[in-house]
């Protein structure tokens, strides 16, 4: 299930501004990587380049290669709709679909990409809800708006909407950010749960959580304002957080920066 | 420490006035703008309910003059009704494949800047000049006859410009993280804005549309000149002139006997009742549809 990314040469471009800078870098399968900078270095970016979001943005573009094991995700003949159903996306705010049930949220992926047979959708709706670890809290209300699930749930079920498509990767950006810290504790230990399975990449503000969660960490920094985003360094977590290669990476963890 | 009267507890003399003073004001604009509101429906109610009997509900004006009693509405309630439901069948599709370009597919683009521009100038066209306009293209040019569909293509083009406006308001409102969330599970654009998108502006759009079609619905000048007037049940839209509520209600009241001016102001408040009754039925659907909160 899981795979590989390989980025090289990348750049990101908003309009006429240049967001990130040549960014290469090697995500290993079955294993947490997490994005750590400063605001505004390009981490969110970054990570949404590598399921062909980044282009959603009008006048948004992408220079670069990403490679999925061996496919190049900018290849000319790729659908980008085909790269996000293999690498999906978990947002910062968590953004059920108001007018779904919590069934229909978690199974939206799958329904609105044909699939119609109830059977399947209702195993792979429980089979989802209990990967993301909600089963439990929500099998007695299936049919109830996802919109009344508190604000940890509603992330827990964007989760299992994501990984409903089964995809090959999933990338999160700070999905941590608007929830409490039980809520957050729920995510993380999910996270470790789907590294089993997934290739996954988390971008957080928070350290703490990237030193617990995450097998690698990439530092992200930004020369100042208006210039593009470049990585630094990406190594083993324990690496960075101890011992890491670059003044910067050290100055930003320890919270000497700036 | 700064002052000795740091206590919590009372508010000076001065804001209590200024209080009561601005909710005096309030409360006396909404009632300046009540007043006219209530006086006219008590008028049309008091005056209209004198024929608001069977008769008016189940016969035509065919072979009664102004002077006679009884007669009714019927042709015109018919005629009113299948127009409408014409303008909308016509309308509402290209008003919200106009509002879904616009917001999900124009952008910044020239087109959807000139689309932008004609439905800015097409809201404000005078009802009379699209009524104008079906005449002289539809019965002058192409030669077709007085007909319902005449009349509801010049309502067409006075509903549309209002539900691009209403629907366009009511997609913008969609939060982008749902399109965005949408796209991540690999869900086509198309397939996000049919499933996602337009189910959540549902309940404003209804509302929109509604406004809309209650809008044309009273419009008179444009169906004289292309529905023109006839006092005969006609069920078939497409040929020969048909009636209508309102071109009835100023037929009816043009004419000075006391029993023709009843029957204008039963007219009005049939016409009131649709609107009201059309308003309600809209409100309950887009309440069925409501994104449901906690």
């Amino acid at each position: 299930m899981a795979k590989r990314i390989e980025v090289s040469g990348l750049h990101a471009y908003y309009g006429g501004t240049h967001a990130i800078e040549d960014i290469s870098m090697t995500v290993e399968p079955r294993s947490v990587t997490a994005f750590i900078g400063p605001s505004g270095c390009g981490k969110s970016t970054f990570l949404r380049t590598l399921n062909r979001m980044h282009e959603v943005i009008p006048g948004a573009r992408v220079e670069g290669k990403v490679m999925l094991d061996d496919e190049d995700l900018y290849g000319p003949s790729v659908d980008p709709v085909a790269v996000r159903r293999t690498v999906g996306m978990v947002f910062q705010r968590p953004n059920p679909f108001p007018t779904m049930s919590i069934f229909d949220n978690v199974a939206a992926g799958l329904k609105l990409n044909g699939v119609r047979r109830k059977s399947q959708l209702d195993d792979i709706v429980e089979e989802s809800l209990k990967g993301a670890n909600l089963w439990e809290e929500v099998k007695d209300r299936l049919g109830k708006p996802g919109a009344g699930l508190s604000g940890g749930q509603q992330q827990r079920l964007c989760i299992a909407r994501a990984i409903a498509v089964q995809p090959q990767v999933l990338l999160m950006d700070e999905p941590c950010s608007a929830l409490d810290p039980i809520s957050t504790l729920a995510i993380e230990d999910l996270i470790a749960k789907l590294k089993n399975q997934y290739t996954i990449v988390i971008v957080t503000h928070n350290m703490q959580q990237a030193a617990r969660v995450s097998d690698r960490t990439a530092f992200f920094n930004i020369a100042g304002t208006g210039k593009p985003g470049k990585l630094i360094e990406i190594d083993d977590t324990s690496k960075i957080f101890t011992n890491p290669e670059q003044k910067a990476t050290e100055d930003y963890i320890t919270g000497r920066f700036g | 420490m700064s002052s000795p009267s740091t206590s919590l507890g009372s508010v000076s003399a001065g804001r209590k006035i200024k209080d009561r003073l601005v909710q005096g004001l309030v409360y006396l604009a909404f009632a300046l703008a009540v007043i006219p509101l209530v006086s006219l429906l008590w008028t049309v109610v008091k005056h209209g309910a004198k024929r608001f009997d069977a008769d008016f509900f189940g016969h035509s004006m065919n072979g009664l003059a102004g002077k006679d009693a009884g007669g009714g509405a019927y042709h015109a309630i018919i005629g009113t009704l299948e127009q409408v439901l014409i303008t909308s069948v016509i309308a509402v599709p290209i008003a919200l494949l106009a509002a879904v370009y616009l917001v999900e597919y124009g952008g910044r683009s020239r087109l959807a800047k000139v689309v932008s521009f004609f439905v800015d100038v097409m809201t404000g066209i005078p009802s009379i000049v699209a009524g104008l306009f079906v005449l002289a293209l539809w019965l002058l040019t192409l030669q077709m006859g007085f007909s319902g569909f005449a009349g509801a293509l010049s309502l067409a083009i006075l509903m549309i410009p209002t539900v691009i406006r209403a629907a366009e308001e009511m997609l913008k409102l969609v939060p982008n993280d749902l399109r965005e969330a949408s796209f991540a599970l690999g869900v086509p654009r198309w397939r996000t804005i049919c499933f996602v998108v337009l189910p959540t502006a549902l309940p404003g759009i209804i509302t929109g549309v509604m406004l809309a079609v209650a809008r044309v619905m009273g419009e008179t000048a444009p169906l004289l000149l292309t529905i023109f007037i006839t006092k005969a049940i006609n069920t078939d839209p497409f040929t020969g002139p048909q009636g209508s509520l309102p071109t009835f209600i100023w037929d009816q009241a043009a004419d000075p006997n006391h029993n023709a001016v009843d029957r204008a102001w039963t007219g009005a408040l049939v016409l009131i009742l649709i609107i009201m009754l059309f308003n309600l039925v809209a409100r309950l659907v887009a309440r069925a549809y409501k994104p449901t909160g906690r």
